[in-house]
């Protein structure tokens, strides 16, 4: 009985591994024929700028939500500990270096992965099933260029701008933190995290939200384009881009940042 | 001319790799001459240009309007002014009865005027050969039957080729001069209809019989 258990255990397990090391796969090739089509004309510029838009305007609450939140309660949380050392003063610096370096880009990268990268894995998925995309493909149209390559793009270049508003949102939200137990002006409290914030901190932590938007158009789209068996392939589509997006990101994030450590040893 | 076959027996797969949607496991398949195969990329979008294809769920792409549906085509695959496109999306949606849906999204659209617009859609690149998938499918008897004189009368009126896949006989009657019978990936008969299906073959006698029935019951 638990040795027939144990074997159904392990033989699913085996299943599972093989599909994640094949997705895994598949994403690499996925990723080999995008740098192959982003150069090939047509660009499809106005395709890049609507979902750009689009997939903006669909985030831009939620990440703005949860930047004020993330920046009041780690502030809150903080300046008990601060207080605890005397440097209460560094509180300002301390969590703007949190939020510019880590905080703003992962969460909003987590964030917009739940957010877009489901969309983006359900929207080709229902194309695939429904034949839209075999229809583009007849009338001479390159689905792969049209669908993938424009929502990369899209999803590469509109999470920095996000990350940059979360990390605004989240200062202020840590701004009123302080203010409801200590007397500080906002010009204090800005001076105070300009001067702790150094460019070493800024650059990467805004420019590693370029690749976590890349994983996020890629895996969405991936799995959409490649959706299979109906309706249940489309939900299986979704739900799964965004499991495997969050990983990558945070698998990415810890490659990046030993990557920047080493680029700028100035802000160790 | 018209391709019949039990399901499953490669009909929709033969349309497909007709314009390559999908690969044959062997074998070659000539169109305009050309080894549909072999072609690169760029001939062989050359060579979908001069093909249209109706899918069984018309496959609008469901983020456009009908407008933006047509268009699609033409913006990307011919060097078209304004308002040559125009004349071209108000020519086709007067050829399928449907010009007040222009504006319209897929979503607001029946299944009958669905079929019409993706008719419309596969016919506005003026191409040679039509390839029909289930175009009847899911449709009550009254509008199959349009449906089916649409392409009949849009076959004639831009002098195209047609193949149609279908289980329907009375769309079959309407439209086909030829027919052919698959079973297995194999031609097993061809003909014209009525000699199909007055046939002794005891297939086509047991694929025909309740199709006939059906039939007489729409006439």
């Amino acid at each position: 009985m638990i040795v027939s258990r144990i074997d159904s255990f392990l033989t699913v397990s085996q299943i599972r591994l093989n599909n994640f090391f094949e997705t895994l796969a598949g994403l690499f090739l996925f990723s080999l024929r995008f740098f192959k089509e982003v150069f090939i004309l047509p660009y499809e510029i106005e395709e890049v700028k609507k979902h750009m838009v689009e997939l903006g305007m669909k985030t831009l609450p939620i990440v703005g939500v949860t930047g004020f939140i993330i920046g009041l309660v780690i502030t809150m949380q903080m300046q008990p500990v601060m207080q605890r050392f005397g440097a209460e003063a560094f509180l300002p610096g301390s969590v703007g270096i949190s939020i510019v370096r880590e905080l703003g880009p992962v969460i909003t990268a987590l964030i917009f992965a739940g957010r877009v990268s489901s969309g983006i894995g359900a929207e080709l998925g229902s194309m695939r099933v429904t034949e839209q995309i075999d229809a583009m493909e007849v009338s001479g149209v390159n689905p792969f260029k049209f669908l993938v390559v424009t929502r990369i793009l899209a999803t590469t270049f509109i999470l920095p701008i996000l990350t940059v508003y979360v990390i605004f949102i989240a200062l202020i939200g840590s701004y009123i933190a302080v203010v409801l137990v200590q007397n500080m002006t906002w010009e204090y409290y800005v001076d105070r995290v300009i001067f702790s914030v150094e460019f070493g901190d800024a650059i990467p932590g805004v420019s590693k939200t370029f690749v976590f938007g890349y994983i996020v158009g890629l895996v969405g789209s991936y799995l959409g384009f490649n959706a299979k068996n109906g309706t249940e392939g489309v939900g299986r589509a979704s739900t799964t881009s965004v499991v495997i997006a969050s990983l990558l990101i945070l698998i990415f994030d810890m490659i990046l940042v030993k990557l920047t450590l080493w680029l700028w040893p100035t802000a160790t | 001319m018209v391709v019949f076959g039990r399901s499953g027996t490669g009909k929709s797969v033969l349309l497909k790799c007709l314009i390559r949607l999908m690969e044959p496991d062997s074998g070659e398949i000539y169109v305009e001459g050309q080894d549909v195969g072999n072609l690169d990329h760029k001939s062989l979008n050359e060579l979908r240009k001069d093909m249209g294809f109706l899918f069984q769920s018309a496959a609008l792409y469901d983020s456009m309007s009908v407008r933006e549906n047509l268009e699609f085509p033409l913006i990307r695959n011919f060097d078209l002014n304004q308002s040559e496109m125009n004349e071209r999306v108000n020519g086709v949606l007067e050829a399928v009865s449907l010009e007040e849906a222009i504006d319209k999204m897929p979503s607001e659209l029946s299944g009958g005027m669905r079929k019409r617009i993706g008719l419309a859609r596969s016919i506005i690149t003026k191409p040679k050969l039509m390839l029909y998938d289930e175009p009847t499918t899911g449709l009550d008897p009254i509008t199959a039957k349009e449906i089916s004189s649409l392409i009949l009368e849009l076959q004639n009126k831009f002098h195209m080729t047609s193949i149609v896949v279908t289980h329907d006989l009375l769309c079959a009657k309407i439209i086909a001069d030829y027919a052919i019978v698959l079973n297995e990936g194999h031609i097993i008969h061809e003909g014209n209809i009525d000699e199909l299906v007055s046939s002794k073959d005891e297939f086509l006698q047991n694929f025909f019989s309740d199709e006939v029935i059906n039939t007489n019951g729409r006439d």
